[in-house]
């Protein structure tokens, strides 16, 4: 709060210098720290206000209302953990906790099996490589919103349908996709994996660089086979970055939604109904905004835990200094 | 020489000439296009061809028709086309100078609680649109200290987009990069803050307005929670929102969705394919550092 307060009144104040003529107030040091603390405040102001208004105070909120029952205009009602235990005795709440761990899993490791995949097939540095490499990242750029609805069309069910049709060259299908309870969650787990993986691929790549290549050649030397090589020398020099590629998918997967909400909202029968899609619904469809901010605030808690175990896993491993 | 190129890669086969290894990995590469690039390519030809059968998908058109997209304007996705532009337009206007300015004070100042701005600054890179999709929809209704409803207006969708924490961070590491002397210079010749900030700083940092663009861009572009909590009415949405509603209008056909999808995934596209070296450079400076 003392962040709004403050800018308004130094910015007033700081425009008088801009003169060649005026020499800086001699107070010494107290003074021109204070006034370095002023300017950084003044640039820092709207970042931080943007922030504390649109994520900060939202936050707040989210833990405010988990303890009440939210009544608009009639005033909030203590209800201390009531919301927490509801929400986490439904079947639905559960399930859709199960499926987005399922999901968040699936589209991590897949991402990065095939990221690792891609990026050693796409490593190099020829022209026509890095043309290639474009191509696969595009999935990555375009709008989530376009991805769902090309899928939708690609996995229309039925002989007719585009992944259908291909799929029936091997004699397989035609399979439901979206539209079958026992499909859906790996049909969206695809797109995801299609979504996720060309961004894996230029992060590895771009840790593959960093491999030293004196390591092949010593591997060489010892006479090494390819896949002895990659074991023993690639994938380890690689483990920072899956580190980090791991945290953030899982991270990412946790608070999935758009994909979700496009592709199926959630069903056929619930079978893809995830955190995000379950508390939109609880929120904004059955008015339970308590319990709504309740599920908000478990998956907030899990982000932040997660988080910080990696932190402390990465913290952990002395080896990481050494490598850099 | 042979030997060298050989570890130029971990699979080491770039180099190998053998025409049966490059038959094999040009099939590698064709496949790799088609499964990738091959599905927003089908996007690509089947807006021009007229297709009314919901399901088929045509790999070579035998004509090319700009009949979706006229039909596309008549069902309003100019309109959308539009707000899409006013916000990604005013939404990374301001997210540039919002990190330019945080930026400036992290990189260059040094101030009692810098580190918990910073830590502020990264914690909020854990708080996304979709986690507080319930209570920002009551905030952005009434937002605090101003009063303001936001909700039913583009606005809603363009000031909570102009602080992002990635981009901040993305400018201070630039930002440390430029020498002291130039600012220490500027500052005897009696340049005063706001002076040193736009006629020294602010040019030098041209290669990373570049990044900071081209994400910021793609970012809100691909915003899809914070719009839908913002409309209020059809007429508000941006164009990835609409495409939704215009899948379920029944007088709109899968030609017309798709011509709307490319006009959804044009222009991120060709924001990424013009400025792909620094969008690159953005992605593993982000990532691998972090």
């Amino acid at each position: 709060m003392t962040t709004t307060g403050q800018p308004v009144a130094v910015e007033l104040e700081s425009p008088p210098p801009p003169g060649p003529a005026q020499p800086p107030p001699r107070r010494r040091f107290g003074s021109i720290r204070l006034r370095g603390t002023l300017t950084a405040a003044v640039f820092l102001a709207p970042a931080l206000i943007t922030f504390l208004l649109f994520k900060f105070i939202p936050m707040g909120r989210a833990i405010q209302m988990s303890f009440h029952e939210v009544r608009p205009y009639l005033g909030d009602v203590w209800v201390g953990f009531d919301n927490y235990t509801r929400l986490l005795s439904e079947a639905e709440f559960l399930t859709a906790v199960w499926q987005t761990v399922i999901l968040a899993v699936g589209q991590t490791a897949g991402s990065l099996i095939v990221g690792i995949v891609l990026a050693l097939l796409l490593e190099g540095s020829a022209r026509h490589l890095w043309i290639i490499r474009t191509a696969v990242f595009l999935p990555t750029v375009v709008a989530l919103a376009v991805v769902a609805e090309v899928w939708r069309v690609l996995y229309y069910p039925g002989e007719a349908g585009v992944i259908n049709s291909l799929i029936g060259w091997f004699g397989l299908g035609p399979s439901e996709f979206l539209n079958s309870s026992d499909t859906s969650l790996w049909s969206v787990m695809a797109v995801g994996v299609w979504r996720g993986a060309p961004y894996d691929m230029m992060i590895i790549l771009a840790g593959l660089a960093g491999v030293d290549r004196t390591l092949y050649e010593a591997s060489a030397v010892d006479g090494a086979s390819i896949r002895q090589r990659l074991w023993h020398v690639t994938l380890p020099a690689l483990r920072p970055v899956f580190a980090i590629l791991i945290t953030l998918a899982a991270i990412r997967g946790l608070r999935v939604f758009t994909e979700i909400f496009l592709l199926t909202n959630g069903g056929p029968n619930g079978s893809t109904e995830v955190i995000m899609t379950l508390i939109y619904k609880l929120g904004l469809e059955r008015s339970e905004l308590g319990i709504a901010a309740a599920g908000s605030v478990i998956l907030l808690l899990a982000t932040i835990a997660l988080t910080l175990a990696v932190q402390i896993a990465r913290r952990g491993r002395p080896s990481r200094k050494a490598k850099r | 020489m042979s030997r060298t190129e050989r570890f130029d890669t971990a699979l080491g086969f770039t180099s190998s000439r053998h025409p049966v290894t490059r038959i094999l990995r040009w099939g590698v590469y064709v496949v790799c296009i088609v499964v990738f690039a091959g599905p927003l390519l089908s996007l690509l030809i089947n807006a021009f061809t007229p297709v009314s059968n919901p399901t088929s998908l045509t790999l070579i058109p035998d004509t090319v028709t700009f009949d979706n997209f006229t039909r596309a304007f008549d069902r309003g996705v100019l309109g959308y086309l539009l707000n899409s532009f006013f916000v990604v337009g005013f939404g990374l206007l301001a997210q540039i100078l919002v990190s330019l300015s945080a930026a400036y004070a992290l990189a260059r100042k040094k101030f009692p609680g810098m580190r918990l701005v910073l830590l502020l600054i990264l914690s909020t890179m854990m708080l996304p649109e979709e986690i507080l999709a319930i209570p920002l929809s009551l905030v952005l209704a009434d937002v605090p200290f101003i009063g303001v409803n936001l909700i039913g207006s583009l606005f809603g969708m363009i000031i909570p987009v102009a602080a992002w924490g990635f981009s901040i961070l993305v400018m201070t590491e630039f930002m440390k990069e430029i020498p002291v002397e130039l600012e220490e210079a500027a500052r005897i010749d009696g340049a005063g803050e706001f002076r040193i900030f736009i006629s020294v700083i602010l040019p030098l940092c041209r290669p990373a307005l570049g990044v900071i663009g081209i994400f910021g861009f793609v970012m809100i572009w691909d915003q899809y929670m914070l719009p839908l909590l913002v409309a209020t009415d059809t007429a508000q949405y941006t164009l990835p929102l609409a495409l939704r509603t215009l899948r379920s209008d029944p007088q709109v056909g899968l030609g017309v969705l798709l011509a709307a999808a490319l006009l959804a995934l044009l222009p991120s596209v060709i924001a990424f394919l013009a400025m792909q070296r620094q969008f690159m450079k953005g992605l593993t400076s982000g990532a691998v550092k972090g």
